[in-house]
């Protein structure tokens, strides 16, 4: 071991062999991986330790950086996504510029893809080579530092865009809640009575929705879209759309006049499940947020045949402006909550189950309106002939965990389906049969309320639906016009044909309508499932793989209203975190132009999926946004001239990792 | 053991009972698919219930499990335990056992498997055949099916197809062994006739059953990368490349019922209506259940080999539902649905309101067949043709 000092620009590179217990150890011969690289050339000491990550292990490289000057360190342990911040933090403390640090991968990559050491081996001292042959190219970088407004876009004005928006407020921080329909609320303000409580939703959820309305910090945008974000975290650039509605809200007084008098009276509501109809100038319900109406410009006569006004004029304050148009304004943000809910999937792909074939046959939200007092029915639970159900079928699974449409379970059904259950013993004197593969009760109160539900006579029939049919001969008891629902009983062995007449199917949850489009606007990924991805699913649950960008609700999986608050707070915290330090650092590992190179023949600006990099027309050279890039490299690949470098992987720092790797002296 | 045959699937079954629902026999007996899996996956060895023969393969079970389990796959494992030990039901242990000898389940001399070609005249396989033939066995010695067998030749001719067979060297694809519990059957047939036909380098195979259809394209890996296609969609080209003009009007309400092996198993729905919508005057329509939701015949999975009572019979729900929808025609394309409903259409003594035909012996009414009209088998509208059982089944009709 020379005690090489860095004085005369000569490498002085550090080895640490992580054994990771016996995750790597297990695998690869670390004791020989050490030895081998102090043979390396540049490296002045090689360890090897049972956890390089511990306090222990930091403290033995932040040592050997004063002891022998060390002026490059490589860390063979685990995947940089793991510890790279530890390592670079703990070169940091001791002096060293942490960019000088790089990990070399033998776990993920190496001992975890194999259980034959000699491979293992072999594959942990190529890379481990590489690496340090790279490291001695390294040169030392500093982070640069964004501002972050101290304001939030939170897209979906649902109860997670709402709980979010109201952390975040009264914090003290800007919020922009953007909601594309006209008033805030989400599905949730469609139930009736939430489990395991059985809280009327619409009671918990205005006092959010008034406060959400009267708070000095938010800027409530409903009727908006979002429509295009560029920029980064700390500046995000975003371009938002109001759609006209056609009524000036600082005008109206809310007294409804209008609505009563428009001559279009059919349109399928959405808020009721299309089961009743509303005016083409509608609210969409008693206690919309704001409380004022929108004209419908796809159903309006005016608009689609050119005549009418009627609403126009009744409208004592003059509120009604028929030529409003959209707009499209642009917003800076420091952080972004994506917040935009959940559908149900399209049900008329079940018709196995009835769905479509037989008229009492319900989704779970069209179930709801029905026991709604709002609803389409007063709240009377009945049948489309107006009389009271005889037997009702609630069949859970209904599209969830099924190879043929949905893999995933959505988590909610299971309760939902024993809080109809609940409501219907209740209000009707039906006889209700629950169709089960399991019951998943798994939350505070959840199984005390599966317990009380099971005292109320309601018949579990522990196996899915197979099919509903109408009565064969088979059912000879059973009314002309029932549903038979087909059901094997699985502890019993015995094959149930049980006549029905309403149905309610506990249909499968995907993401909601646009949410690929989202995905794309933001750049963020998503899930097998369609839902939002977040960076881990256990230790990052509300953040996204990019930074500034957060997760809030159902967009990011089924889950009920606790989960739901819960996450939105998260979310919030996640994004104060960003705007309470008012900056933010960043990734030096971005690519840079050597202007002397560079001919302006604009390439690089045509692959940058950031809009990163654009042509000075001053100095006509391209230039980089530092904050903005994200150090993908497509620019260094594009640049004919040569001219892109991107750093912390420059050209040659990876070709002379590639000869480390493939054994050739370069 | 049952993990060897092919029952790696019971690992996902989460006993969620859907099988046993939508099982036709669930009406009729008290075995639920569902059960049986659960004594697979608790590493039976076995399984000595007659409940285990009743399976036909018909598929609804394996379209509508939610965790994608190979459910027939599981039922033909167990059923070929039980083979290896010896113990198959009389009747399809005799007939699979006959399979090996004679090249076909039906007891039927090989010297008179071409018999169909009769009239037309047998072309043997040679380079320039735009396709090989392959009948089904059904096809070649049953004799209602002869019938039909016969009169796709004449089609064929009437069409100018160059087809080309492997005449009485032809030999069943081995299906009856492969649902039925003799793997070694199944495989020995299958090991001789890819040698076979492979030998004959075919530009494309047509099978005129769709239990042969599945069998080489899914089971015959020697095979993978031939064109196999169905004699439906054969017949569905040759009317859209003009080859076969259906001019002659059929004035009659035709219900089409979807073999299994051809709809739910391969997909291929759209072929057969083709061409019974090119048939002019020819009013098509639906059963109650039909597509992805046809009732099987009964036929499959080695149940042409055992006796059903009437009451229990797939194929009698089939004519009564043909009959609700007031058809006169019940039209199918494979050989053991026809065979099924013919013989129950007799039982049942609807002959005289409803007639079971073949898809082709309906095109072929409406087609001028020319020099071909005089032969002894005229296309005309045939009506109650009654299958006769074949020689060696016993017992008082299927």
């Amino acid at each position: 071991m020379s005690k090489a000092i860095s004085k005369d620009g000569q490498a002085a590179v550090g080895v640490y062999v992580c054994h990771c217990g016996t995750n790597i150890a297990g695998t690869v011969d670390v004791e020989k991986l050490a030895k081998e690289m102090a043979g390396e050339a540049g490296v002045v000491i090689s360890r090897e330790y049972k956890f390089m990550c511990s306090d222990p292990g930091q403290e033995q490289i932040k040592k050997d950086i004063a002891e022998f000057g060390l002026n490059r360190v490589v860390v063979a342990a685990c995947s940089p996504r793991m510890h790279e911040p530890t390592f670079r933090r703990a070169c940091a403390q001791a002096g060293l510029n942490p960019f000088l640090m790089l990990m070399a991968n033998i776990r993920e990559q190496c001992s975890w893809v194999t259980k034959d050491r000699t491979e293992a081996t072999n594959k942990a001292l190529a890379i481990v080579r590489a690496t340090v042959r790279r490291a001695r190219w390294m040169r030392p970088l500093q982070p640069g530092r964004a501002k972050v407004k101290p304001s939030t876009l939170i897209i979906g004005g649902g109860i997670a865009g709402i709980q979010a928006a109201l952390d975040i407020a009264e914090a003290g921080y800007k919020v922009h809640l953007v909601e594309r329909n006209q008033s805030i609320g989400g599905h949730m303000a469609e139930l009736d009575k939430t489990f395991p409580t059985l809280d009327c939703s619409a009671c918990i959820l205005t006092p959010k929705m008034v406060q959400v309305a009267q708070h000095p910090n938010i800027e409530l945008l409903t009727y908006h879209e979002v429509e295009e974000v560029r920029g980064s975290v700390g500046q995000f650039k975003v371009k938002v759309r109001r759609k006209a509605t056609c009524v000036d809200n600082a005008k109206c007084t809310g007294c409804g006049v209008c609505i009563t008098k428009c001559p279009v009276k059919k349109v399928p509501s959405e808020f009721d499940e299309k089961m009743a109809f509303r005016p083409a100038i509608y609210t969409m319900f008693p206690q919309a947020v704001p409380n004022k109406p929108v004209i419908d410009r796809k159903h309006c006569n005016y608009f689609v045949r050119g005549k009418c006004g009627v609403c126009e004029k009744f409208c004592e304050p003059g509120a009604i402006v028929m030529n409003d148009r959209d707009s499209v304004r642009e917003l800076e943000v420091g952080t972004i909550i994506v917040a935009t809910g959940y559908d149900l999937v399209d049900p008329g792909q079940f018709k196995q189950w009835g769905y479509g074939r037989f008229p009492d046959v319900y989704t779970g939200l069209e179930f709801e309106r029905l026991c709604n007092a709002m609803g389409p029915t007063s709240g009377k639970i009945v049948k489309k002939d107006g009389q009271a159900p005889a037997a009702v079928g609630i069949l859970h699974c209904i599209g969830s965990r099924d190879e043929n449409y949905c893999k995933h379970c959505s988590r909610v059904c299971c309760m939902y389906s024993l809080k109809f259950a609940h409501l219907l013993r209740e209000k009707t004197t039906a006889r209700v049969y629950e169709f089960y593969i399991d019951m998943r009760a798994f939350g505070k109160g959840y199984e005390e309320f599966y317990h009380r539900v099971m005292h109320e006579g309601t018949r579990f029939v522990r196996g899915k639906a197979g099919q509903v049919l109408a009565p064969t001969e088979a059912d000879a008891d059973a009314p002309a016009d029932s549903m038979i629902v087909v059901a094997e009983e699985t502890t019993l062995g015995k094959l149930l044909r049980v006549p029905v007449d309403m149905i309610v199917l506990a249909t499968a949850m995907g993401p909601a309508q646009g949410a690929k489009q989202v995905s794309e606007m933001l750049r963020i990924p998503r899930s097998p499932d369609g839902f939002f991805a977040e960076k881990h699913p256990k230790l990052a649950p509300v953040e996204t793989p990019t930074d500034g960008v957060f997760l809030a609700g159902t967009c990011q999986g089924p889950k009920d209203i606790p989960d739901t608050v819960a996450q939105a707070s998260g979310s919030a915290a996640a994004a104060m975190r960003f705007m309470a330090r008012g900056e933010v650092e960043i990734d030096p590992s971005v690519a840079l132009v050597r202007p002397e190179m560079c001919t302006a023949c604009g390439m690089c600006v045509d692959v940058c999926a950031y809009q990163a990099i654009e042509i000075d027309p001053k100095r006509n050279k391209a230039v980089v946004n530092a904050t903005t890039c994200k150090g993908c490299g497509t620019c260094v690949a594009t640049c004919r001239a040569t001219a892109i470098e991107l750093q912390h992987f420059t050209d040659r720092q990876i070709y002379h990792e590639l000869a480390g790797l493939l054994g050739e002296a370069w | 053991m049952i993990v060897e045959y092919g029952g790696q699937a019971l690992d996902e079954c989460y006993q969620c009972g859907t099988c046993s629902s939508v099982c036709p026999w669930g009406d009729f007996r008290d075995f639920r698919l569902r059960n049986l899996i659960r004594l697979a996956q608790f590493g039976i060895e076995g399984y000595e219930g007659e409940d285990l023969w009743f399976c036909t393969t018909c598929g609804m079970c394996l379209d509508r499990c939610p965790r994608g389990v190979k459910t027939v796959d599981i039922v033909r494992s167990i059923r070929n335990i039980m083979g290896e030990a010896g113990t198959l039901p009389p009747l399809l242990q005799s007939a699979l056992s006959g399979l090996e000898g004679n090249g076909n389940p039906w007891a039927g001399d090989p010297d008179k498997r071409s018999a169909w070609a009769s009239e037309v005249g047998l072309r043997p396989h040679t380079e320039e055949s735009e396709i090989l033939l392959y009948t089904c066995c059904t096809h070649a010695y049953d004799p209602r099916n002869l019938k039909a067998q016969r009169t796709l030749a004449r089609l064929l001719e009437k069409a100018g197809v160059k087809w080309g067979s492997l005449g009485n060297d032809e030999k069943c694809c081995g299906d009856p062994a492969h649902k039925g519990g003799r793997k070694d059957v199944f495989e020995s047939l299958r090991d001789g006739n890819t040698e076979q036909i492979r030998a004959t380098r075919p530009k494309k195979i047509v099978v005129t059953s769709p239990h042969c259809l599945e069998n080489f394209k899914k089971n015959y890996e020697g095979l993978k990368g031939v064109t196999v296609i169905h004699v439906a969609e054969l017949l569905r080209d040759l009317i859209r490349d003009g080859r076969l003009k259906p001019e002659k009007p059929v004035k009659a309400r035709v219900a089409y019922h979807d073999p299994c092996y051809l709809g739910r198993h391969n997909g291929i729905y759209d072929a057969p209506r083709e061409v019974l919508k090119a048939i002019p005057e020819l009013e098509l329509v639906e059963l109650s259940r039909h597509h992805e939701d046809s009732l099987c015949c009964g036929g499959g999975g080695g149940r042409m080999w055992s006796d059903t009572p009437v009451a229990e019979r797939f194929s009698v729900q089939r004519i009564n539902d043909a009959c609700a929808q007031g058809a006169q025609s019940l039209a199918t394309a494979c050989p053991y649905c026809v065979l099924m409903l013919t013989d129950s259409l007799g039982t049942v003594g609807k002959q005289d309101s409803l007639e079971v035909v073949d898809l082709g012996e309906l095109l072929a009414r409406s087609i001028d067949m020319g020099t071909l009209e005089g032969s002894p088998n005229p296309p005309a509208m045939v009506r109650g043709e009654q299958s006769s059982p074949a020689p060696h089944a016993t017992g008082s009709g299927r």
